[in-house]
């Protein structure tokens, strides 16, 4: 307990300090949807209608914009070497490593999104329902990019790899995320069906991927 | 406790690095691995480690504990120091203690800083210290948490004679409470009666491809005084100075 502890501890406050990359995520999220209008037009029909969509890929991209190095830094300091053997099984290092990286990254966007929301005209119990699939989707990025950001571990520029991997992967949460906030936000689907469904990928995968990113790094580093 | 090798041969990227490799090392007793730049002194402690896989030949370990692996009873320090720039040497420490011993408490690593006399940066970021106080740091992870064999890979690299002198002391300390050590250098580390392993002695011709097959020659000796090897002419150190 004390292990996974120490190492939650360490991983949040690299990403709070200078450089660490945690408030990057979220000002990326708060640029992209502020382009937004710029590319589609002023027209508030039009994007208060795309408005789920559009903060679903801000923040998928954002996600992925900070896990490329979730274990390369560890591999490029030599700290990886000695969390392989850690009291800690691998798998629990990598899913320790997804919890911290996502309360330092993916939360402040969760956080913000409503006010981010604001600015593409979306109504007001839109705006909570949207944050609350985000909240409820954005764990399974994390994971899923985790397996990508484990198998390009030894690459240099693994970065961009990295994304290709992960993003088919993260089409089906993207599917049922923007369906349930596009039901939230006035569309004629049912919102309990795809929020449960995105719900049930976070869990899947928080289960899942931890499994797949030790293998990957085990497999990799050899 | 009893750490030994039969048989192992390795390769990197398709070429031999050596075949035919056995030593012993018993509890009390330090493996020093010499040998020429490329001869596979670093595989060989990563392979020990549990992070490459060999390609013929077992290491066994008797003694130990059974529900773990070797690589988790070893401490395995590389080339890297496994630091962290943007935290503090403490912070990196404590970190260290958690996550290998599970105790963070500060009283849990300090003394392991002072020992290597840096218990003053123990609240300076590690981005701010000396190369040789970063290797001094990554060296009090070794004394952090205590763990029976320590695979060590180039240790003294970049550290001052007082420094070099006070890790030799550590390191007989830890053979003393019955530890072994595994270490690749090439330059001597102070220990007396020190198990002596060459790897690749006879270089093959740049020309030749085959010569890697039968010039892997390995010997392993015993020698009482490792300063008299072929790294002899080296900067003296460690107990040398007494």
């Amino acid at each position: 307990m004390t292990a996974a502890l120490s190492l939650f501890l360490r991983e949040w406050r690299i990403a709070r300090r200078i450089g660490g990359g945690a408030s990057i995520g979220a000002m990326f999220f708060l640029i992209l949807i502020t382009i937004m209008p710029f590319a589609l037009g002023p027209d508030l029909k039009l994007l208060s209608r795309l408005g789920p969509a559009i903060l679903w890929i801000a923040a998928l991209l954002s996600t992925l914009l900070g896990l490329d190095r979730l274990f390369q830094s560890d591999a490029d300091d030599g700290s990886l070497d000695g969390l392989v053997h850690a009291a800690l099984p691998l798998e629990l290092v990598a899913l320790i490593k997804c919890a911290a990286h996502w309360t330092a990254s993916a939360l402040p966007l969760v956080i913000a999104s409503p006010l981010f929301g604001l600015m593409l005209g979306m109504e007001g119990q839109a705006l909570g329902l949207v944050a609350l699939t985000l909240l409820a989707g954005t764990p399974a990025l994390t994971m899923i990019g985790a397996i990508g950001a484990a198998l390009t571990v030894t690459l240099r520029r693994g970065g961009l790899l990295m994304a290709v991997l992960a993003l088919p992967l993260t089409i089906p949460v993207l599917i049922f995320g923007v369906s349930a906030a596009s039901a939230a936000s006035g569309g004629l689907s049912p919102f309990r069906t795809p929020f449960l469904m995105l719900c049930a990928l976070s869990l899947l995968s928080i289960a899942g991927a931890p499994f797949a990113a030790a293998a990957a790094i085990r497999h990799v580093r050899d | 406790m009893r750490l030994s090798a039969a048989g192992i041969a390795l390769e990197r990227g398709g070429r031999e690095l050596f075949r035919g490799v056995n030593f012993e090392v018993s509890a009390g007793e330090a493996l020093i691995v010499v040998g020429p730049n490329g001869a596979g002194k670093s595989s060989l402690l990563r392979a020990l480690a549990g992070f490459l896989t060999v390609g013929a030949g077992a290491f066994k370990l008797v003694g130990g504990d059974p529900e773990s692996t070797l690589g988790e009873q070893a401490h395995y320090l590389g080339h890297l120091d496994g630091l962290k720039g943007a935290l503090t040497a403490g912070e990196n420490l404590s970190f260290w203690a958690g996550v290998l011993d599970g105790d963070t408490r500060r009283d849990s690593w300090l003394p392991a800083l002072a020992r290597l006399r840096l218990a003053h940066v123990a609240d300076f970021p590690v981005r701010a210290l000396s190369a040789g106080q970063k290797r001094r740091v990554a060296l009090a992870r070794l004394a952090v948490a205590r763990r029976p064999i320590w695979l060590l890979d180039e240790p003294t690299t970049a550290l001052d004679v007082a420094a070099q002198g006070l890790f030799a002391e550590l390191m007989r300390e830890h053979l003393a409470g019955g530890g072994l050590i595994v270490a690749a250098t090439h330059a001597p580390l102070g220990l007396e009666g020190a198990k002596t392993l060459r790897l690749g002695e006879a270089s093959p011709s740049p020309l030749s491809g085959e010569a890697w097959g039968e010039g892997s020659g390995v010997t392993l000796e015993v020698s009482s005084d490792p300063s008299s090897g072929p790294s002899g002419h080296l900067l003296p150190q460690g107990e040398k100075r007494k």
